[in-house]
C-alpha cells in the first residue's frame, strides 16, 4: 500500500521535474543556425578545397608525389633555351611549362600533405567547402593556365629543339 | 442559437442545418489543425533548442499550408493485398468519429451544434467510432505493423475510456447534468465557480471538493491524453517499434485525414476537459461586453476564452509529448487498471458523498 502511493508520488514528481526542464529549454536560444545565411566561423587552419597559384608553380611534382591518394596529375614540358618563364614570388626560376595540373577533388582526402613539400607555397587550402556537383567529372579541377594550342605549341617547339640539337650533333660528327 | 439565426436568414431548415454542421469544421477544426501542426513543430523545436520550420514565410508560418499542398499532390497508394473497401472507409470513419464529438461541444453560449441533454454521453459514445476506424485501418492494411498498432490502439483506448467515464460520471453526479451547455452555464461568473474549484457549492463543500476535483482533473487529463494516442501514450504509433502503426500504409489525403482527425481529437478532448472543469466558454473575470453594455461582444469573448482554454490544454499536451518517453505496453495497462481506475472510483464515491452533504 505504501509502495502504491509512493509510486504515484514518484510518477507525478518526476513528470513535473521533466516538464520543468523542457519548459526551461523553451526559452534557451537555439543552437542551430540558418545555414546558407548564417555560417559558422571556420577554424584558422581548416582544410577545404585546394587552390594552386599557377604563377608560382614550378612544376616540381612534389605535391603529386606526396599525395596519398594520387589525386594530383602534373605534366610538364621542358622549356627551350631562350624561353623566359619568369620567377616565382620567392625568387625561384621557373624552368618547366606546366601543361597539365589536375586535382581530382572526388579523390582528394583533404590531408594537406601536398601543401607542405611545395617549395614555392603555391598550393594551399582555401575556405571553400561548397563545391558539390552532379557530375563526378566536374570535380576534376584543371589549374594549368596554358590553352590547348599553347600546350601543343610548347610540345612541338621542344620536339623541334631536340631535332635541331640532334641534327647539330650529327653535323658536328 | 446560431441555428435560428441562419434559419431566419436562409429560410430553409435543411440548408441551415448543413451550414451549422459545417461551421465548426471550416471555422475551427481546419484552422486549428493548421495552427496546431505549426505550433507542435515549433514547440518541439524550441524545447530541443532547435528552430523548427523557418523557410516558408516569416519563421515558417506557412509551412503547414505547404505541407498540405504537398499531401494533396501525393499519389494515393493502395497496395495489392489491402482490403480496399475497409481501407478506404477507415480514415473517413476516424475523422467522422472525432468530428461528431464537436456536435455537442459548446463553443459559445449561442453556438453549439446540437443542444442535447446527453451531450457528454453522445461524445463518449460517438468517439467509439474512432476505435472502429483505427481497427479497420490496421486490419485492411494487411501489414503486421499496422495490425499490431491498431490492436494496441484499441486496447489502449478502451482501457482509458473507463477512468474518463468515471471522472465524467463524478462531475455529472455533482452537477446533475450531462448537457455540456448547461454544465458551462452553471460555471458562469468568476473562476471560483469553475468545477475545478468546486462549482456552485457552499464554501465548506467547495473547500472539501477542491482536492478531489483536482485529482479528477489530473485523471481525466491523463486518460484523455491516452485516448488520443499521444506521447507518452503513443504506443499504437510507436515509430521506433511499429513504423507508424495503423497509418503505415496510408499516403496522400487519406493520411492527411488521419492527421486531421488526430488534431481534431486533441482539441475535442481538451475542449471537453475545459468544458467540464475549467468553465467551458466562461470568462474567469466577467465580460468586457457586459461592462460597456455591448451585448454582441459577449459571444465573441466567450469564443476567445474557449479557444484559449482549449489551445492552452493542447499546448500542455505538446509539452508533455516532448518531455516524456513512451510507456511500455504493460506499463500502459498498469497505469490504467491499477492506478487511474481505482483512484477515479474512490474519487467518484468521495465526490458523491460530499455533494449529498
Amino acid at each position: 500500500m505504501k509502495e502504491y502511493f509512493s509510486n504515484i508520488f514518484n510518477a507525478l514528481s518526476t513528470v513535473w521535474t521533466g516538464m520543468k526542464i523542457t519548459f526551461k529549454h523553451l526559452f534557451i536560444p537555439s543552437v542551430t543556425i540558418q545555414y546558407p545565411e548564417v555560417r559558422l566561423q571556420l577554424p584558422e587552419r581548416e582544410r577545404n578545397r585546394l587552390y594552386v597559384n599557377m604563377d608560382d608553380c614550378i612544376g616540381c611534382d612534389q605535391c603529386a608525389r606526396a599525395c596519398p591518394v594520387n589525386c594530383i596529375t602534373i605534366e610538364t614540358v621542358k622549356s627551350i633555351p631562350g624561353d623566359d618563364l619568369g620567377k616565382t614570388s620567392n625568387g625561384k626560376k621557373k624552368a618547366l611549362w606546366v601543361t597539365r595540373f589536375d586535382i581530382d577533388f572526388a579523390k582528394c582526402c583533404y590531408c594537406q600533405l601536398c601543401v607542405f613539400p611545395c617549395p614555392t607555397e603555391c598550393i594551399y587550402m582555401t575556405d571553400v567547402y561548397e563545391f558539390s556537383e552532379f557530375d563526378r567529372d566536374k570535380l576534376i579541377y584543371e589549374f594549368s593556365t596554358l590553352t590547348k594550342e599553347e600546350k601543343r605549341e610548347k610540345l612541338e617547339r621542344l620536339d623541334r629543339h631536340y631535332n635541331e640539337r640532334e641534327a647539330d650533333k650529327l653535323g658536328r660528327m | 442559437m446560431i441555428y435560428d439565426v441562419i434559419n431566419n436568414l436562409t429560410g430553409s431548415p435543411v440548408l441551415s442545418a448543413v451550414i451549422v454542421a459545417m461551421l465548426p469544421l471550416f471555422l475551427f477544426i481546419l484552422p486549428f489543425a493548421l495552427v496546431a501542426v505549426y505550433l507542435e513543430r515549433k514547440v518541439s523545436a524550441h524545447m530541443q533548442d532547435r528552430l523548427g520550420p523557418m523557410r516558408v514565410g516569416y519563421h515558417g508560418v506557412l509551412q503547414t499550408i505547404a505541407d498540405i499542398i504537398k499531401l494533396i499532390q501525393k499519389e494515393d497508394i493502395i497496395a495489392k493485398d489491402n482490403d480496399k473497401l475497409l481501407f478506404n472507409i477507415a480514415p473517413v470513419l476516424v475523422f467522422v468519429g472525432s468530428y461528431a464529438a464537436f456536435a455537442a461541444i459548446p463553443f459559445t453560449s449561442i453556438f453549439i451544434g446540437a443542444q442535447i441533454d446527453l451531450g457528454i454521453f453522445l461524445i463518449i459514445a460517438v468517439t467509439g467510432l474512432v476505435v472502429a476506424g483505427i481497427l479497420m485501418a490496421g486490419w485492411a492494411s494487411n501489414n503486421k505493423y499496422s495490425l499490431l498498432g491498431a490492436m494496441r490502439a484499441v486496447a489502449q483506448i478502451i482501457s482509458y475510456e473507463i477512468p474518463t467515464i468515471l471522472v465524467v460520471l463524478s462531475l455529472v453526479m455533482m452537477t446533475g447534468s450531462m448537457n455540456l451547455y448547461t454544465l458551462s452555464e452553471m460555471q458562469t461568473g468568476y473562476f471560483w465557480n469553475w468545477n475545478l474549484f468546486g462549482g456552485n457549492y457552499d464554501i465548506l463543500q467547495k473547500l472539501l471538493l477542491i482536492p478531489f476535483m483536482l485529482i479528477g482533473f489530473i485523471i481525466i487529463y491523463i486518460s484523455t491524453l491516452a485516448e488520443v494516442n499521444r506521447t507518452p501514450f503513443d504506443i499504437p504509433e510507436a515509430e521506433s517499434e511499429l513504423v507508424s502503426g495503423f497509418h503505415t500504409e496510408y499516403s496522400g489525403m487519406k493520411f492527411a485525414m488521419f492527421f486531421l482527425a488526430e488534431y481534431a481529437n486533441m482539441f475535442a478532448v481538451s475542449a471537453i476537459v475545459a468544458a467540464l472543469f475549467l468553465g467551458g466558454y466562461q470568462s474567469p473575470f466577467g465580460y468586457l461586453g457586459n461592462l460597456i453594455g455591448a451585448e454582441w461582444l459577449v459571444p465573441i469573448e466567450q469564443f476567445l476564452w474557449f479557444t484559449i482554454k482549449g489551445v492552452g490544454l493542447v499546448l500542455v499536451q505538446m509539452w508533455l509529448r516532448w518531455t516524456l518517453p513512451r510507456l511500455r505496453v504493460d506499463q500502459l495497462m498498469t497505469v490504467s487498471w491499477k492506478y487511474l481506475i481505482p483512484i477515479s472510483f474512490v474519487n467518484l464515491i468521495i465526490i458523491g458523498l460530499i455533494t449529498i452533504l
